[in-house]
């Protein structure tokens, strides 16, 4: 065991002086990774931001409460208990006398509103939800419509829904990218550990003929692939800060000349360590194929 | 410590390098193999260190029949096995210390215990002094040794030599045979191929290879 963790410091510390020793491909290849990364991830931050963008927008989610004409005030009441039971401060009652007015003050509505024998209108509650997500409303939609006394309830999700879709093309779309750029990472690994391993063919000839085994010879390259590909997470999470930076200000000016208070959102903590841990995975993976292939051509050209 | 019997080698396209060897070197001989270039010094030596595998026959060394061991046995079956190689492949990349602690680096040694032990070696075969050259400014009597020294890291009970003194001038060629005479003095097994058998000192066995086959 103790000489397992010596094997692998030794390793990690070859890998670590190999980088080192070439400082520009080291640099060149971080900044390649690091782009890379942060492709997908500047696209997963820019949909979080649309996303919030979109639950800020208010009027957006609204659910009209249309009672019956006949209904009568216990029914009434008993809706707006349960409103307010559910909805605290989320909802406003429009009786059917206000709902009439506002449609007199209407261009050419009052002379028709006038001409009526009744006022043809209902009482109506307007919801004004905190839950966001089409399918939590459409439950919701149901739920208020078993009340008594209600005739209908309307959801104006169209927008939502529009949006929402919109939100799931995008999410695909970054998801797409984040794929391509996940095999990019791969095959850059896999490019730069062959060279690694085709430059020390002597030394890996002679390891062998003196007695080490597979796992000694493969262990220091899978830890560059391993450095290399975390490296270049950190580097994509630094361009990400450094990205958020330049924006924000510019981003603020014009929510405010909107008179709207958004702010971008970053990465949280664990998505900034998430980086470096999907580019470390990565590189693994570009260095295991790279060592397995280059490994064998070399035994079959020595053969 | 080396039984051989009926040990054939052919390669791919018919070459028989070796043909129906049978023999024996006991622990603590100095065995030298001889023979005129293409008897199958080299071969022999490969299959020992069991770079190669042989056609047919087996072949005993340190109580293992090496045809018969898997691939993931041989790197600790070479643990045990001193070899100086013909080309001695020394990595021009580090040290002359860092060379002789090679073995003892994937063995996986403390590096306080491998430095030690590689600097022991080193001062056996007189080249303490340069332990910080790299090998590439070392001369060919002193870059054999120096293989010989990371050859002997390990305290192999047997160490394998192909044509050790090919390219040297007589005077280092001595030094290097006196090397391997020293080392069989404390009892390690060495065998050494050679064109020249005459200059090996104090053999105690004789193996003369002609076209494949042993001459008695």
């Amino acid at each position: 065991m103790k000489t397992w963790l010596r094997q692998h410091r030794a390793a990690l510390g070859h890998a670590l002086q190999r980088l080192w020793r070439a400082p520009l491909n080291t640099l060149l290849s971080l900044v390649v990774i690091g782009i890379a990364m942060t492709l997908p991830a500047a696209g997963y931050i820019l949909l979080d931001n649309v996303q919030k963008l979109g639950v800020n927008a208010s009027g957006v989610q609204e659910i009209s409460v249309f009672m019956r004409t006949d209904a009568s005030d216990e029914m009434t009441g008993a809706v707006e208990a349960a409103l307010a039971e559910r909805f605290p401060g989320q909802w406003r009652f429009v009786s059917r006398a206000v709902a009439l007015e506002s449609l007199k003050t209407r261009e050419g509505m009052a002379d028709i509103v006038e001409s009526l024998p009744q006022n043809p209108l209902p009482d109506a509650f307007v919801v004004e939800p905190q839950a966001s997500a089409p399918k939590a409303l459409e439950s919701l939609k149901d739920s208020l419509a078993a009340l008594p006394g209600v005739a209908h309830v309307q959801l104006d999700s169209a927008w939502i829904q529009r949006f929402d879709a919109l939100l799931r093309l995008g999410r695909l779309i970054v998801s797409l990218l984040a794929a391509v750029f996940a095999v990019g990472l791969v095959a850059i690994t896999f490019n730069t550990i062959r060279l690694q391993v085709l430059a020390r063919a002597d030394e890996i000839e002679v390891a062998r003929l003196i007695g080490a085994t597979d796992a000694f010879i493969r262990r220091p390259f899978y830890y560059s692939g391993i450095l290399q590909g975390g490296l270049g997470g950190l580097a994509a999470g630094a361009l990400i800060l450094l990205g958020l930076a330049a924006l924000q200000a510019p981003v603020e000016r014009l929510a405010s000349l909107y008179g709207s208070d958004f702010a971008l959102t970053g990465l949280a903590l664990r998505h900034f360590a998430l980086l470096p841990l999907i580019g470390a995975f990565l590189g693994w993976i570009g260095a295991q194929i790279s060592v397995s292939l280059a490994l064998r051509q070399m035994e079959q050209g020595n053969a | 410590m080396i039984v051989a019997s009926h040990l054939t080698k052919r390669y791919p396209g018919g070459h028989e390098a070796l043909r129906d060897l049978s023999f024996e070197i006991a622990a603590g001989d100095m065995a030298a193999i001889c023979g005129h270039s293409g008897a199958g010094k080299t071969t022999l030596l490969k299959l020992l260190c069991a770079v190669e595998r042989p056609t047919s026959g087996s072949l005993v060394v340190n109580g293992q029949n090496l045809p018969a061991l898997k691939k993931r046995a041989l790197p600790y079956l070479r643990r045990n096995l001193g070899v100086v190689f013909q080309d001695q492949k020394l990595l021009f990349d580090r040290s002359a210390l860092d060379n002789a602690r090679l073995p003892l680096d994937i063995i996986g040694l403390p590096s306080r215990e491998a430095q030690r032990r590689a600097r022991a070696a080193l001062d056996k075969v007189g080249l303490l002094a340069r332990e910080k050259a790299n090998p590439i400014a070392l001369s060919g009597g002193e870059q054999q040794r120096l293989a010989i020294a990371r050859a002997v890291v390990n305290r192999p009970s047997l160490l394998l030599a192909d044509e050790p003194t090919a390219n040297l001038d007589p005077e280092a060629a001595r030094q290097v045979l006196e090397l391997f005479y020293a080392f069989n003095q404390v009892r390690v097994t060495i065998v050494i191929a050679t064109h020249a058998p005459q200059t090996i000192p104090h053999p105690t066995r004789l193996l003369t290879l002609d076209h494949g086959r042993l001459n008695a």
